[in-house]
């Protein structure tokens, strides 16, 4: 039933070449039709191989970490504050950004797809976009945690974000002990996706898991 | 509708499996699926709540057993036969043999993926004030509709707490069905893990949802 399953390409050749087959034939039609240039899906592809990703997402985190005026910015408004970035894609209207601190763990999920921050974090993992995080990320967050092997403390507030609209989430995490003195670029390197949305946190290399 | 991809609260699913030094594509078709929704999306052959609904409405079994992009390919495949834009002779053939249909934007163009990657705007013009301010107490209408919705039925009947006010924004439940952007209020609705799942849920769990004002009556 997991939408895993199709990690498992060698138990699966028969449905996957029909899949592909298929696919290439949809391709081929429209082509034909018009209405699609292959090289423009190329140009497509390549741009969220190289250019759309979770470096993204760090960046912006690594600057909230070392400029108050730029975290306070971006906690009000995380479309209006990223768009000040030049180094940083460009990001739609509607980016929330909610804030890890030590009373209160923020989470996101879709229960209904997979709405995910694309600008900020990449495509989204297949976990994400699977039956058992959306079905229990709402109810047992905790449970959730485990599975990425960590928890939280018994007394913080868990708080999950369902992404029902267009708006999009990004967690801002909690920067780690030990990054006193890092600069930006130092910091982003260590802002993993997973905590961008709140199944991770971040660790300075060395720290104790 | 009440499909199997409203799954919030579900048991059964088994652990999140992440799986390390992921791929962004398990295979090429992936990337081509994913590059074709957007292009004929971008062109105007479908929305996106359109697209939504289509996947949403692939039969149970085959939406829990598809991989992710298997969904959107056969959720592309029926919007554009329904549509007009393609034959089903043509996807028998694996050849364009019928005109095309003209697209709302355009043929898709190399000079249009620039367009695709900068996310667009969903807020429109308000024509009415909001019904609600930041603190009110509403209660989740009660409702069942077989069309598009974005409101989850694990929600449906409990009272949040509006903590957000995002403005007006396209309402995909007349999206998706051809039906006009309609614009309507969208709101942060915060419901304690509690009023959620009963007194043995998490304590410490609070669960938001991102609620058109349709879907809210004051509590």
């Amino acid at each position: 039933m997991s939408e895993h399953h199709h990690h498992d390409h060698d138990h699966d050749h028969s449905e996957l070449s029909d899949t592909e087959l298929r696919v290439r034939a949809l391709e081929t039609i429209l082509t034909e039709k018009g209405y699609i240039d292959p090289a423009a899906l190329d140009a497509m592809i390549q741009a969220y191989e190289t250019k759309i990703g979770p470096r993204n997402g760090a960046l912006v985190v690594a600057k909230a970490w070392t400029d108050p005026a730029f975290k306070a910015a971006l906690l009000a408004d995380g479309s209006a504050a990223v768009g000040t970035l030049g180094h940083v894609s460009r990001t739609g209207d509607h980016l929330v950004v909610v804030e890890n601190t030590p009373a209160r763990h923020n989470m996101v999920v879709c229960t209904l797809c997979s709405c995910y921050p694309w600008e900020m974090l990449g495509l989204p993992p297949v976990w994400y976009k699977a039956a058992p995080y959306r079905s229990r990320a709402v109810k047992d967050p905790r449970g959730v945690l485990a599975d990425f092997g960590f928890s939280i403390p018994d007394d913080t507030e868990i708080r999950v974000w369902d992404s029902t609209a267009e708006t999009r989430f990004l967690v801002l995490p909690m920067r780690p002990a030990g990054t006193e003195g890092w600069s930006e670029q130092q910091l982003a390197e260590i802002v993993t996706r997973d905590s961008m949305i709140g199944t991770g946190l971040v660790r300075a290399p060395g720290a104790p898991s | 509708m009440n499909g199997v991809h409203d799954m919030g609260g579900m048991d059964g699913f088994g652990k999140v499996e992440p799986e390390p030094n992921e791929p962004m594509f398990h295979a090429e078709w992936e990337s081509r699926v994913l590059a074709m929704v957007r292009a004929m999306g971008a062109s105007g052959a479908f929305n996106i709540d359109t697209s939504r609904f289509y996947r949403e409405t692939l039969p149970p079994e085959v939406y829990l057993s598809s991989s992710y992009y298997k969904k959107w390919f056969l959720g592309l495949e029926d919007m554009l036969v329904e549509r007009g834009f393609i034959a089903t002779d043509e996807i028998k053939a694996g050849r364009a043999s019928v005109p095309p249909k003209p697209l709302k934007r355009g043929n898709f163009t190399v000079d249009s993926v620039e367009r695709v990657l900068t996310r667009g705007s969903f807020t429109r013009p308000a024509s009415a004030p909001a019904a609600f301010a930041i603190g009110d107490r509403v209660r989740m209408k009660n409702i069942h509709p077989t069309t598009h919705t974005r409101l989850p039925r694990y929600v449906r009947g409990h009272v949040g707490v509006i903590e957000r006010i995002h403005g007006a924004h396209v309402y995909p439940d007349t999206a998706a069905h051809d039906q006009g952007e309609n614009p309507q209020w969208l709101y942060t609705v915060v419901f304690d893990g509690a009023e959620l799942w009963g007194p043995d849920g998490d304590p410490t769990l609070k669960v938001s949802v991102e609620a058109f004002e349709p879907y809210l009556d004051p509590a």
